[in-house]
């Protein structure tokens, strides 16, 4: 019980974390990263109720739904970065700064291309 | 047999995919024969729930809770009956829209994926399993929705892709602490052991939160009027017409299957009122819309606005026919909303192919020499108002006598603003359409484009309004107690 | 974004945070009891694994492993859907060029290792598949800009591969009565072995090719400075 706690309750902060992280800060890798440490944080929920206790076998439901969630988090964060990628060749392309529009409520969740990815050239 | 043809609308939609994938040369082909038969199973499974029960099946042979069930009740089916025939017409459109493009390549396998996750979302049974069709809706739909490649829609789908992406993480932990409680995710044995907790209160907090992002419900929905407008015609039509429905749907049957006992007047009111906001916030930016295509995606926020009315009546009405009245009208709704966007998208589609533009403006001559587009968005659009016949004349009728009945009056004030302020931004397209040009020689211009829109038009207004009657006999329900 | 926002943002994701400590810590000292695990456990024998994740991965919730290789799917048609690849690294120089000689066998080999003990001790198709991706990341970070990869044309049938495989049995088992992904009693090893293996090669190529990020090209990309590397995909 003890152990579930710290160890589910360290997934909740890491979820929060992320939460507050994703909606504070403005850079797409950033939101990216956030978004990826909600994840984390809530598979280790999944992971901290699997345990049943010293020496008993484990769960596996939870087990397989994490690893499950992991190929689905990674699908997401692959897609994500090709999107973010063709945003800045496009920005360098044109030479044209961005003007992302990002009015409307909550406009944190807007993203603004940066330059800091690894470049291939 | 019958309970193994549940899995048809999901798996068809899904070889579909794998063989466009895999076959890019004969893409539109084989997606135009896996449409016809995704479509075809859909229906035969509407029939067979309306002929008789609930169907369900547990996949895998192992039976609950260790197995995933799939199920179809009157909901699902009619949801189900309207993924299929709108996905149909827009296959048929996407044919001739993409026809010598490039897009049309990732088009077809992205779409059947898209039309596998609807399907998918509509039957699941379990927890988990949405969570995983949910995913793959959102990033197939985003997928899509960026293949116009412009700039603004690669960023607009970006920020659909992360929103998304936010809106699943909420329900997963939703579903963590439900799994921690309950030590099940199927939804029917859960509906059997929760009870009023703190806990059933949080997970369906997190799991609505992050649904109400997904269904862009007001002040959620910011992402979605530049993700919707910015796509290609026939990805715009199954954004607005069918995905964001899907958030919906759970969302309904969440409250009323899930979580009926534990959901509090107060709740509902607050679901009631962030619905009347899209309603009059969604219209009036629809209003002020400079583009067709962004006028049509306003006008989105604000018809999920009217769905979301429905919880605080819902939830204040007793159990009995009035509250089935409500219910079949909600879902009534829900579907003339899927026929009229889609028809409406598709039929803007042609106008700003034929236009080269879609400013609201400047449209009179592109739109009068197309008669039937322009037909088909005057009937979508008489849909969108909810006059007589369509089918949302009868579901705001309902839903009004609702509000009378528990005493709701407020929201009466908030249906006839909306539907004013309706009315108004499509006369403003209309009155642009019929401009002084020459009358055309004929009504069709090009069939295979314009038939699918003007047919999905026609049914939002003509099959739901005069026949909604089978929307009851499908939900299990004695007819419109008028 | 604004200080003051920041910060009222930070105090109301700490309250959530507060109240889901509460909410978790409550509902665990309720101790539910066994939830999934006895009856998963219980039921492993007639699984044909003898590992419990796989078994409910393959076996008992196959339906989500299916739709997961769909999502897989789906983001790098999303990706292909973007345009041609970036032009690859520079070619590697001698001594990265030899360790990358041995490390990539060494992953493949290492990945069809723990694609077969999946069966009964922890590993599986997305371990081996993910040792396959990387495999093809080693490559492409060593200059050769396909990661290893065959032609468009071969990659597209080997990316449906998992989930094709995957959906034909389902279908193939309800056609023969015994419902979709229900297999047969005494078939299940095999089948979930067939299955996984058509899914660890869709898993690494789809991954490899996500890396790649773009459609892959028939010809020199045009923009390319670099040729790429000319015979890793020969060694492996």
């Amino acid at each position: 019980m003890t152990a579930a706690f710290l160890y589910g309750g360290a997934g909740i902060l890491l979820f929060a974390l992320g939460l507050w992280s994703l909606l504070v800060h403005e850079p797409l890798l950033r939101k990216l990263i956030a978004l990826n440490i909600m994840g984390a944080g809530v598979f280790h929920v999944f992971i901290a109720v699997a345990h049943r206790g010293d020496g008993t076998p484990p769960d596996p439901v939870p087990h397989a739904l994490v690893l499950t969630g992991i190929v689905v988090a990674v699908s997401a964060t692959a897609l994500a970065l090709a999107l973010h990628n063709r945003l800045e060749q496009d920005a360098s392309d044109s030479a044209q700064s961005t003007s992302t529009s990002t009015a409307g409520l909550l406009s944190g969740l807007s993203i603004s291309p940066q330059s800091d990815i690894i470049r291939h050239e | 047999m019958t309970t193994d043809s549940l899995i048809l609308p999901i798996a068809l939609p899904l070889l579909g995919a794998l063989l466009t994938t895999a076959l890019p040369r004969i893409a539109p082909l084989l997606g135009v024969i896996a449409a016809t038969l995704t479509a075809l199973s859909g229906l035969w499974l509407t029939g067979q729930v309306w002929g008789g029960d609930a169907l369900n099946i547990v996949l895998g042979g192992w039976g609950l809770p260790l197995g995933i069930g799939v199920a179809a009740d009157g909901l699902s089916a009619s949801l189900l009956a309207m993924s299929s025939l709108v996905g149909l017409g827009i296959s048929v459109y996407a044919v001739g829209y993409f026809a010598g493009s490039d897009r049309g390549l990732h088009f077809w396998p992205l779409w059947l994926l898209l039309w596998t996750a609807l399907n998918g979302v509509f039957l699941a049974a379990d927890l988990f399993n949405l969570y995983v069709m949910l995913e793959l809706l959102g990033l197939s739909a985003a997928a899509l929705g960026a293949l116009t490649g412009s700039r603004e829609a690669v960023a607009a789908n970006l920020r659909y892709l992360l929103v998304g992406l936010l809106g699943s993480m909420s329900y997963l932990l939703g579903v963590a602490l439900i799994y921690t409680a309950y030590g099940t995710l199927d939804i029917s044995l859960l509906s059997e052991r929760i009870e009023p907790s703190a806990l059933a209160a949080t997970s369906v907090v997190l799991m609505t939160a992050g649904l109400a992002l997904k269904a862009a419900l007001f002040p959620l929905h910011f992402w979605l009027p530049p993700a919707h407008a910015n796509a290609p015609a026939p990805v715009s039509a199954a954004l607005s017409a069918l995905v964001v429905k899907a958030a919906f749907y759970l969302i309904l049957r969440l409250w009323t299957d899930l979580f009926a006992n534990i959901t509090t007047t107060g709740a509902a009111f607050i679901l009631g009122a962030l619905g009347a906001g899209a309603i009059l916030w969604g219209s009036w930016r629809a209003l002020r819309a400079e583009r067709l295509k962004l006028l049509a995606a306003y006008s989105t926020v604000a018809q999920i606005g009217y769905l979301f009315l429905f919880f605080p009546l819902l939830q204040a009405m007793p159990p009995g026919p009035a509250r089935d009245d409500l219910f079949a009208a909600c879902v009534l709704m829900a579907v003339t909303h899927g026929f009229a966007k889609a028809g409406f998208f598709l039929a803007a589609g042609l106008v700003q192919k034929n236009a080269g533009h879609d400013r609201i403006d400047e449209l009179g001559g592109a739109a009068q020499s197309m008669p039937a587009t322009t037909f088909s968005i005057a009937l979508a659009g008489s849909a969108l108002i909810g006059l007589p016949p369509s089918g949302s004349f009868i579901a705001k009728w309902v839903m009004m006598r609702g509000a009378f009945e528990t005493g709701q009056w407020w929201w009466l004030i908030v249906i006839v603003t909306g539907t004013l302020l309706a009315a108004a931004y499509i006369f403003r397209v209309l009155s642009r359409a019929f401009g002084q040009e020459p009358t055309p020689r004929c009504f069709v211009t090009d069939a295979r484009a314009e038939i699918p829109a003007l047919l999905l038009a026609l049914s939002s207004v003509a099959l739901l309004g005069l026949a909604a009657g089978p929307i009851w006999s499908l939900l299990g329900f004695e007819g419109v107690q008028t | 974004m604004n200080r003051d926002l920041s910060l009222l943002i930070g105090i109301l994701v700490a309250l959530l945070a507060v109240l889901l400590l509460g909410v978790f810590h409550s509902t665990l000292a309720l101790d539910p009891g066994q939830r999934l695990a006895s009856l998963a456990l219980e039921r492993l024998p007639e699984s044909g694994v003898s590992n419990p994740v796989t078994a409910v991965l393959l076996n008992y919730r196959a339906y989500d492993t299916l739709l997961e290789l769909a999502v897989l799917l789906a983001a790098l048609l999303g990706i292909w859907s973007l345009g041609p690849a970036r032009p690859g690294f520079q070619p590697a120089g001698p001594a990265l060029a030899a360790m990358v000689d041995w490390v990539v066998p060494l992953a493949i080999l290492t990945g069809g290792y723990l694609l077969w003990v999946g069966g009964h001790a922890p590993g599986g198709a997305f371990q081996a598949g993910a040792l396959l991706g990387a495999a093809g990341v080693i490559l492409r970070l060593a200059g050769n800009a396909g990661a290893g990869l065959p032609s468009e044309a071969w990659q597209r049938w080997l990316i449906v591969l998992g989930a094709g495989v995957f959906s034909l049995i389902g279908l193939l088992l309800a056609l023969t009565g015994y419902g979709f992904l229900s297999y047969p009693p005494g078939q299940a090893k095999w089948l979930i072995l067939l299955i996984e293996t058509a899914a660890t090669i869709a898993i690494g190529v789809t991954l490899a090719a996500a890396y790649v990020g773009g459609r892959p090209q028939m010809a020199q990309p045009p923009r390319s400075p670099l040729a790429p590397m000319a015979d890793p995909e020969a060694k492996r």
